[in-house]
């Protein structure tokens, strides 16, 4: 079972039509990939690398010119599985206000089990236990345009969890929100990992980025660089050139190199970089 | 000036008449308006007004509170009272030039302003004593058995939720973008009539852009959250009629007949 | 042309139970041509200092001094304010509503009532600051262009009006990082180009400790600290009351000074980190290269 994979991509192509202009744009240029069962990837790059068109393409939200997506199993072309796609796949997006449906927070963590048409015992259970699980439960009754912009990306995540999803893609969660709120919502992406759930990461953080086991690196529609974030991260050279940050644990030990302290390359995160610096103590 | 509009607000509370259900609540207020036009005589009107103070008393939403909302009709109030103290032939009290008053005149007009003035209070007290979402789930239950002549019960119930919830949110995006244009030197206060109004076309477009936004976002989580359409969609909160609620629509239906009686007796 | 704020506070709806203090007895001084950072939680009252300094809001008490103008006197005419000081609002191409980028960029050069010739040097000039070709973007639609580019045309537009000091709200939220950069670079050639005073809000720590003159830490409605980027930061005691972090290079630093490293106080930047930490590995003989 662990090694399953949960979403599979073969050979996806996406093109977006546009009226006006007679070439189609390319957002995802032949990408294959494929996401194991409980694993947690972040999907970096910048805008109009594709991440997001690639992320839509996750829970049939979009559909492939080329190539096939298949989702717990179930190809997302098929229009009878379209259900089970987004059941399997849950998705939470960037703007915290736009994605609320309902005027009172508990109703709108109900929507997604409604739309699935399960008991209402069952519902309130479900709207509970996820109110819980992203630490807003006492919010409940509030209406959501009184809460800060993190609180109301957690009544989102809510939502997503209470349909019981296998797999949630987050698609830029945090772009809007302040140090705190990213902080907030940092800490329950980590825990839904913890619990199993599959965790999709689409972000141009990259401090958010490396806190996944998998990192993959999007450009121009294409797959640019695919590993552990070390593997990722210590490619310096490569991510600046398509506009990336890179860490600032491997931005100094470039900057020490160059003075002859030999940093090992697989040095990312700051808590390794004092570790090493502190052994020459 | 928004804030003081009371109508379709909530006032939150665990009372009797809160706690009804939004099915009772809203025919109720169907029976009561149907009654007030019913009503010809200060009799009448004198019961309606004991029933709706009794209501409110049961609610306990502040009086204040409720008076508050009447504030933005005055004018509409002064409007009709006037036509129909000046409109009306009949026996003549006053005369002025064309200007006349007359009995019947000023007897329709007091009672057309009580009619109103009870009208806005008791669908006040429906929308101040009902959670929005129980509204729109009582309007959509309501409105089902019309499905089969194709009204679109559960999309009409969809829409007022959606709108209930994304009007405050509208209106902080008008307050920013209002305040980032007077900050491009805008000026909405000064001008006439036509001046003020193409100085709304920098609020208009950008509230415009922002609503179409909200609408493209809203539909792609609607649709990744599983939404499609009423059918086989459970509720959370399911609407039940228990004793209190038989109760109350005994009351009614008693309340009914006296008016009725009242009406064909007097 | 300087900046003197004294004893500002701000209540909204006094006298009402939903009263709130927002801001509360803050003074601080600007220095003619500095950059200044402010940083505070959201909710802080920073966004009710903002719109104090452009006249949008007036104090319940308190004074803003521009140049040698009393902002929140009575009879001081908006049109007059607003030629001082411009204000950029928290994603400013949410405004964009002309037709054409040239004409939005001109609204409010047209608001100040100037002549045509003027507001069309004006455009010009404020589009090629913010670093857009004026012949490619002049006449098409805002709407069409990218994330990054919506915002500079919001800027110029209120960059065209001339002000003497510029606000800018946290004009890189929600940029990915290449079009965050962009931004930053062009409002700092802005500001040498134009050498007025500067005035940035950002939760950035590290694009604050960059780029100031002089920083400004605003929390529950006051000032809790005021000074150079290296006197604010060195307060990291004051800082976490707060609640707010230093600069990630700063923190990391911090950590290596409290494992015993003998680094300097207080680094601010990459380059200064990788400086320091060479010096004290190799001075005391412990690193051979």
């Amino acid at each position: 079972m662990e090694n399953e994979n949960i979403i599979i991509i073969d050979q996806l192509s996406f093109s977006y039509q546009r009226e006006e202009e007679e070439q189609k744009k390319k957002a995802v240029d032949q990408v294959s990939l494929s996401f194991r069962k409980g694993s947690f990837t972040a999907i970096l790059g910048k805008n109009g690398s594709g991440k997001s068109t690639l992320a839509k393409q996750l829970n049939g939200l979009l559909l492939p010119s080329e190539g096939v997506v298949y989702v717990g199993g179930f190809d997302t072309r098929e229009e009878e599985h379209v259900w089970d796609v987004r059941q399997t796949a849950g998705m939470v997006f960037q703007n915290p206000d736009n994605q609320l449906v309902s005027a009172i927070v508990e109703d709108d963590v109900a929507f997604g089990p409604e739309n699935l048409g399960i008991d209402p015992e069952e519902i309130r259970r479900r709207v509970d236990k996820s109110l819980e699980a992203v630490n807003m439960g006492q919010f409940r009754k509030k209406p959501p345009h009184l809460l800060s912009g993190g609180q109301k990306q957690r009544i989102a995540i809510a939502g997503v969890v209470a349909m019981k999803p296998q797999c949630i893609i987050f698609d830029e969660p945090t772009a809007m929100l302040d140090p705190k709120g990213r902080q907030e919502i940092m800490s329950i992406i980590r825990e839904l990992h913890e619990e199993g759930i599959t965790v999709i990461l689409i972000t141009h953080f990259m401090e958010e980025a490396a806190e996944a086991e998998r990192v993959i690196v999007m450009n121009e529609g294409k797959v640019l660089l695919d590993g552990s974030p070390s593997q990722v991260f210590s490619q310096r050279q490569l991510l600046q050139s398509v506009n990336l940050d890179i860490p600032l644990a491997v931005e100094l030990a470039g900057k020490l190199r160059e003075k002859g302290i030999p940093v090992p390359e697989n040095i990312i995160s700051t808590e390794e970089m004092v570790e090493y610096l502190c052994q020459y103590k | 000036m928004i804030r003081d509009i009371t109508l379709g607000q909530y006032y939150p509370g665990g009372s009797w008449v809160h706690r009804l259900d939004a099915r009772v609540k809203i025919i109720a207020t169907l029976l009561f308006i149907i009654e007030l036009f019913i009503v010809d005589n200060f009799i009448g009107f004198a019961v309606a007004a004991a029933a709706l103070a009794a209501v409110i008393a049961v609610s306990r939403v502040p009086l204040s509170y409720i008076v508050r909302g009447l504030k933005p009709i005055i004018l509409i109030l002064c409007f009709t009272f006037a036509l129909n103290m000046f409109m009306i032939d009949g026996t003549i009290l006053w005369q002025w030039g064309f200007l006349k008053i007359t009995r019947e005149g000023l007897r329709k007009a007091v009672f057309m302003a009580i009619r109103l003035v009870l009208l806005l209070i008791g669908s006040s007290m429906l929308t101040l004593c009902t959670r929005p979402l129980s509204l729109t789930d009582g309007i959509e239950r309501l409105l089902s058995p019309l499905k089969r002549i194709g009204v679109p019960a559960h999309e009409i119930a969809m829409m007022m939720t959606i709108a209930l919830r994304f009007i405050p949110t509208l209106l902080e995006e008008t307050d920013k973008i209002m305040k980032a244009q007077q900050a491009r030197g805008a000026d909405f206060e000064t001008g006439n009539l036509l001046q003020r109004a193409k100085s709304l076309v920098p609020i208009l477009v950008p509230l415009f852009v922002s609503a179409f936004r909200i609408a493209q976002d809203l539909a792609m989580a609607m649709e990744a959250r599983c939404y499609r359409g009423g059918e086989n969609r459970t509720r959370m909160h399911e609407l039940r009629l228990v004793g209190k609620d038989y109760l109350a629509i005994a009351m009614m239906i008693g309340f009914l007949a006296l008016m009725i009686a009242e009406s064909v007796l007097l | 042309m300087s900046i003197q704020v004294r004893n500002l506070t701000h209540i909204y709806e006094p006298g009402l139970p939903t009263e709130s203090v927002a801001l509360e007895d803050v003074s601080f001084e600007i220095d003619d041509g500095e950059m200044v950072g402010i940083i505070g939680h959201t909710g802080s009252g920073k966004s009710t200092l903002l719109q104090h300094l452009n006249g949008l809001l007036k104090p319940t008490s308190g004074q803003i001094i521009v140049g040698d103008t009393d902002i929140t006197a009575r009879g001081v005419s908006m049109v007059e304010i607003r030629k001082r000081v411009g204000l950029v609002f928290q994603y400013p191409e949410y405004q964009l509503f002309e037709e054409t980028v040239a004409l939005d960029v001109a609204f409010g050069p047209k608001n100040l009532g100037l002549t045509r010739e003027e507001i069309d040097e004006r455009v010009r000039e404020a589009l090629e600051l913010v670093g857009l070709p004026y012949d490619e973007v002049a006449e098409r639609s805002p709407f069409e262009l990218s994330g990054g580019q919506k915002r500079r045309v919001a800027i110029a537009g209120v960059i065209a009006m001339h002000p003497e000091v510029l606000i800018l709200d946290e004009p890189t939220a929600g940029l990915d990082p290449k079009a965050h950069k962009d931004v930053l670079k062009m409002i700092e050639e802005v500001h040498r180009r134009t050498g007025n005073i500067t005035i940035l809000v950002s939760h950035n720590m590290a694009d604050i400790a960059r780029l100031s003159d002089k920083v400004i830490v605003i929390d529950s409605g006051r000032l809790v600290t005021v000074g150079t980027p290296y006197e604010v930061f060195s307060q990291h005691d004051k800082l976490e009351e707060v609640g707010l972090a230093l600069p990630p290079v700063t923190q990391f630093t911090e950590t290596l000074r409290s494992r015993g490293m003998n680094l300097s106080e207080t680094i601010l930047s990459t380059d200064q980190a990788a400086e320091e930490i060479y010096r004290a590995l190799t001075s005391e003989g412990k690193v051979r290269i």
